[in-house]
């Protein structure tokens, strides 16, 4: 078996040994998305009726793409979670002593969560149809939007992964998680317009990959997206891009730099 | 031929507040076929040294080769070469037995097929097969330890280590784990073990290596040791602690006996097994003196120490538990 064979070959079994845990721990499939749900719900029915949309349209439509955005980057905290989980189990020195390719322990957690958080993307979608989220983009922007959505979801688990590997404990990956997600889910345009923030957070906000990330996929899909002008507001897309890839150039080495540094 | 051999390994594990050194230059060596049981209370740097020669953790000083590879510049060669099994059963509990095994003779870059008929082997030699298709959670500790033994032996290694196959297991899995490590033993498996018991070097090994403070303070076959550390000795507990210094005189005369206040023990060393208790026991009946406990004991772990380092096993400070 040649190198890149290896790394092929075990990576796609430590995919099959990932997903092959989620029907068997179906509550942190449910939990993410009755978390999900949750805000739909709190934001369609409870706040949404005082959000009123610069440019008016439908504040279900405008609220759906930021809640599938915000639950994509939460999914990294699941990714961070079975890093950590592994670690202290003991299955991450058990892969380590094996003459398997050393590549495949991240790039199999990373595929799998990326096919896991689709599924996720795909049940969320189906709940957004029921509320009155609709597509009116053609089929290649749909395509498109969702394409940017797992290409950020890579991103996300690169990050997971880093966090997965510096934190000693899995109560630590969720509390850091959540302490940095928080923010820059909210701080964002996916549950209000920027525009109605005070003006020292509203250059955050627009910069935010969240927003970047919302605000391309609302154009994908043809939903509402009062975005203010300059930079952020008039190139959502190619920011997105540029953030994805931001990340994953920051994150990804880091990541495997860190896991190679186990041995010290 | 040496099956694994190292020299003057050094760990040491920073952290901001104190400096640990894990491993203060540890030699040894396990002949192809042999088992060398590497024994020593928790933090002596048992768990430390198989981590290096199984590749996990690099030294801050010396050298190991494992199968002949070298550990550092050879490290994917002596994957190929060894299987691992861990005091922290590592299977992964959300896949069945089967599964487990399945995946890891796939890592092993076996084919499926072979994978498949390995693990079917192994779980029927491990007793496991009933339980193949339970995932691992329901296990108990004694099934989880032989699933994790057999995903360490999957891939065929020449050489096996097996960090504390036996810690938290109830008697019962105990002398389970034995079987199954017993007959890897007689079927030639070059075997390094860890253990912090005596009885269970014992029981498995042809050479034991004694390790305190990250040294190898001692080597040599269980007979050796046991000779070195004086056999089996007789424990006596006096009732009143002004009769310790009469009695100890009254059983061992040449001032041999040890005696700790605190406790009101008095050990001696048993030189002629039941026949020589009996004796200590009328001598003490004749004297008028009161025993509240009196038994003739087998070597421990802790005997080993007191006589080799004069300290005892558990006396260690507790922040070197974790290295």
């Amino acid at each position: 078996m040649t190198e890149l064979q290896a790394a092929v070959n075990d990576g796609l079994i430590m995919t099959w040994r990932n997903l092959k845990r989620v029907p068997r721990i179906p509550e942190l499939a449910i939990f993410a998305i009755l978390q999900s749900i949750m805000f739909v719900v709190l934001f369609a029915y409870v706040f949404g009726g005082a959000i009123p949309l610069p440019g008016g349209g439908s504040y279900r439509e405008y609220l759906m793409p930021g809640i599938y955005i915000q639950t994509l980057g939460f999914a990294s905290i699941t990714t961070a979670i079975a890093i950590t989980d592994d670690m202290a189990k003991g299955l991450i020195d058990r892969f380590r002593s094996l003459p398997m390719a050393r590549s495949a322990v991240l790039s199999g957690r990373t595929v799998s969560d990326v096919i896991y958080n689709a599924g996720i993307l795909v049940v969320l979608m189906l709940s957004g149809l029921a509320v009155g989220w609709r597509v009116h983009g053609s089929v290649g922007e749909f395509l498109l939007a969702v394409a940017l959505m797992l290409f950020f979801i890579l991103a996300m688990a690169w990050i997971g992964v880093l966090i997965g590997l510096l934190v000693p404990s899995v109560e630590v990956a969720q509390q850091l998680g959540f302490l940095i997600l928080f923010p820059l889910t909210f701080v964002s345009n996916a549950f209000v317009p920027t525009s109605t923030l005070p003006s020292w957070l509203r250059p955050v906000a627009e910069w935010n990959p969240f927003s970047a990330l919302t605000a391309a996929t609302r154009d994908l899909f043809g939903n509402p997206n009062p975005f203010t002008s300059g930079f952020p507001g008039d190139h959502p897309f190619l920011l997105s891009i540029l953030w994805t890839v931001a990340l994953i150039v920051v994150f990804a080495p880091l990541a495997v730099w860190k896991y190679r540094s186990i041995d010290r | 031929m040496a099956a694994v051999e190292a020299e003057g390994l050094v760990k040491v594990y920073r952290s901001r507040k104190s400096e640990v050194r894990a491993l203060d230059g540890v030699d040894l060596e396990v002949r192809e076929g042999t088992v060398l049981g590497l024994l020593g209370p928790n933090g002596a740097g048992k768990t430390t040294t198989v981590r290096i020669l199984a590749t996990l953790l690099k030294p801050n000083a010396g050298s190991a080769r494992v199968a002949g590879f070298d550990v550092l510049r050879e490290a994917q060669s002596v994957r190929k070469a060894i299987g691992l099994s861990g005091q922290y059963a590592a299977v992964d509990e959300n896949l069945t037995g089967r599964e487990n095994l399945w995946m890891f003779g796939r890592l092993y870059h076996l084919t499926s097929r072979e994978a498949r008929v390995r693990a079917d082997e192994l779980l029927e030699r491990f007793l496991l097969d009933e339980a193949a298709d339970r995932v691992a959670k329901t296990y108990s500790g004694g099934m989880r330890r032989r699933l994790d033994l057999a995903a360490a032996l999957i891939g065929r290694p020449r050489v096996l280590f097996l960090d504390e196959p036996t810690t938290g297991l109830d008697p019962r899995g105990r002398l389970g784990m034995w079987d199954v490590i017993r007959t890897q033993v007689r079927e030639g498996a070059t075997l390094l073990l860890t253990t912090q018991y005596l009885e269970e070097a014992d029981e498995l090994a042809n050479e034991i290596a004694v390790v305190d403070k990250g040294r190898i303070i001692a080597r040599g076959t269980s007979d050796q040791l046991k000779s070195q550390v004086g056999g089996e000795r007789i424990e006596v507990v006096a009732h009143e602690p002004a009769d310790l210094a009469r009695a100890a005189q009254l059983i061992a005369p040449g001032g041999t006996a040890t005696t700790e206040e605190h406790t009101r023990r008095i050990t001696i060393a048993a030189d002629g097994g039941a026949a020589h208790l009996v004796d200590v026991v009328r001598r003490l009946g004749e004297a008028g003196i009161r025993i509240d406990d009196i038994a003739l004991r087998r070597p421990t772990l802790d005997d080993v120490f007191l006589t080799l380092t004069g300290h005892a096993a558990e006396e260690l400070p507790a922040e070197e538990e974790a290295a």
